[in-house]
């Protein structure tokens, strides 16, 4: 495969109500601070994607509505609906088809601006299900009880994660949600949906984020290291929860052996030196890792209270918070993505030494219907 | 004059709300299961021909091996929890007061779980893998609240 690189990010602060910026306004900002981080004027870039959603947005068709705010006048500018890290697949996708040279990926949403149980219980069917009055926060209750009684996994286990990724937040300047708290508070925190407490949850979020891709001879010329995109894969599995076994993440399994295989990874678990995965809520944490083949099946939870996934532990995990620390949806995947380039350039708020292999992975749909997963390496 | 500060702005708000109504025809397939809840008050699945899997609720197309479905099988009306949630917290979805219990329930003889409220059962008292019954409205109207929400067995 061609070689395609990141070669800037840039990042809005995440806020739990952005008032003085509309959504344009934040993306602006966003595509404005990843041109300033790899030295590129806009006219050079060479197209243009979002990563929206119409009903977070309160409008139709809204991608046409931030292109201003991207410079996309006169170019080929395109949308994807869901997570941020499928619209970088897009994104590549058109650079390997020789057509550009490099592409604008942006991601965006207000959650202040509307009510997020609504807009999610709308992603259930309308016939079968969605009168029912599930919601993105119950259905994943629901994936996180089965996840419990088929590994054994306690509250205790998914507060740790909560603990640990709003402790990294504390030096992000950017999250909205740093916070130094315990196992205890995440457990005296509001019971939302059995076994979810309030601080099991990701915060309703404001935020957008940008990545540049360029192909290599661009990247070559551009002023930040390049982290080049050396394995990605996305998978996706059945629509109903019913149909699943929602204790389990196949999808992810099949996304993540194929994302190693791209990437000449044998050995996960040894090879990656960092990883950024979707922790809308404590628990997936520990799912996806175990998906993603960096723990076996129920054991994240020992590698979690023995400290491997801290900063300095053995597999940094969600160095920067975490979406629990503060949760743009669609944007989402594009912050992790960016962390991770932070990390592989030595220049992260929470530096894993020597980090030159980052696996992160971006989610599509309720309790984890669709996975996507990025290896990308410093070299 | 104007203050060319944007610091001391006071952003202004738009209270608005999307109303558009939607008329979501329930398709043959969908019809055939309501209508068999509200009329007889009984639960029927589709069967793949391919993997022989019985999906409930009921569709044309299989999941997993993209067979078409055609056959249909009886359900029920007797099923198990395979796993379900408290809601607590009163969230803006549920039409409803809180507590409500959602849950995935398998009904005898499916290989699927359907997504329904269980009632009639103290909250605390729910588990996974209790046998629930259905508990069909008075008022049947040929959609998905025609049952009530499953109670214990």
């Amino acid at each position: 495969m061609e070689k395609v690189a990141i070669v800037g990010v840039g990042m809005t602060k995440i806020e739990a109500n952005k008032v003085s910026e509309r959504f344009e306004d934040m993306v602006f900002e966003a595509t404005r601070k990843a041109l300033d981080d790899c030295g590129m004027d806009i006219k050079d870039v060479g197209n243009v994607i979002t990563a929206s959603n119409d009903f977070w947005d309160g409008r139709t068709i809204s991608c046409m509505a931030v292109g201003d705010a991207q410079g996309v006048r006169e170019k080929n500018a395109s949308c994807t609906e869901g997570d941020g890290t499928f619209g970088a697949f897009y994104g590549m996708t058109r650079i390997l088809s020789g057509a550009y040279p490099s592409t604008l990926v942006t991601g965006h949403s207000k959650g202040s601006e509307s009510v997020s149980s609504l807009i999610t219980n709308a992603v259930f069917d309308p016939i079968y299900e969605r009168s029912l009055g599930v919601d993105m926060v119950t259905g994943c209750a629901m994936q996180a009880r089965a996840y419990m009684e088929a590994t054994g996994a306690t509250a205790e286990d998914f507060a740790r994660v909560s603990v640990k990724n709003h402790k990294n937040a504390m030096n992000n300047p950017l999250a909205q949600l740093p916070m130094d708290i315990s196992v205890q508070d995440v457990l005296d925190s509001e019971m939302i949906a059995d076994p979810l407490h309030k601080l099991d949850c990701s915060p309703v979020s404001d935020g957008a984020c940008a990545l540049i891709l360029a192909d290599e001879a661009t990247a070559k010329k551009l002023a930040k290291k390049p982290v080049w995109l050396k394995g990605v894969s996305f998978c996706s599995d059945a629509y109903f929860l019913g149909d699943r076994d929602l204790a389990k993440s196949p999808s992810l399994e099949k996304a993540a052996q194929k994302a190693y295989a791209m990437a000449g990874i044998s050995d996960p678990g040894k090879d990656i030196d960092v990883a950024q995965v979707y922790d809308a809520f404590s628990y997936q944490e520990l799912m996806w890792l175990e998906g993603l083949g960096l723990a076996d099946y129920g054991k994240a939870k020992d590698h979690l209270a023995a400290g491997d996934f801290d900063v300095s532990g053995a597999l940094p995990v969600n160095t920067a918070g975490g979406l629990l620390s503060g949760h743009p949806v669609i944007a989402a995947g594009l912050y992790l993505m960016a962390e991770a380039v932070r990390q592989l350039r030595g220049e992260a708020d929470n530096q894993v030494e020597g980090a030159r292999t980052a696996v992160v992975q971006g989610v599509n749909g309720v309790a984890g219907q669709s996975h996507c997963v990025w290896v990308l390496s410093s070299e | 004059m104007i203050d060319q500060d944007l610091n001391n702005v006071e952003p202004l708000v738009y209270e608005s709300k999307i109303g558009v109504p939607y008329y979501w025809w329930a398709g043959d397939t969908a019809t055939r299961f309501l209508e068999a809840i509200r009329d007889k008050g009984e639960l029927w699945g589709t069967r793949c021909p391919e993997c022989g899997k019985v999906f409930v609720p009921p569709r044309k197309s299989c999941p997993r091996c993209f067979g078409q479905q055609t056959s249909w099988e009886k359900v029920g009306p007797g099923g198990t929890v395979v796993t379900y949630t408290v809601a607590r917290k009163k969230r803006e979805a549920i039409p409803e007061d809180v507590p409500v219990v959602f849950a995935l329930i398998r009904l005898d003889g499916a290989d699927t779980a359907m997504l329904h409220k269980i009632g009639g059962v103290d909250p605390d008292k729910v588990s996974t893998g209790m046998r629930v019954k259905p508990r069909f409205a008075e008022e049947r109207k040929g959609h998905i609240r025609d049952i009530e929400c499953f109670i214990p067995d």
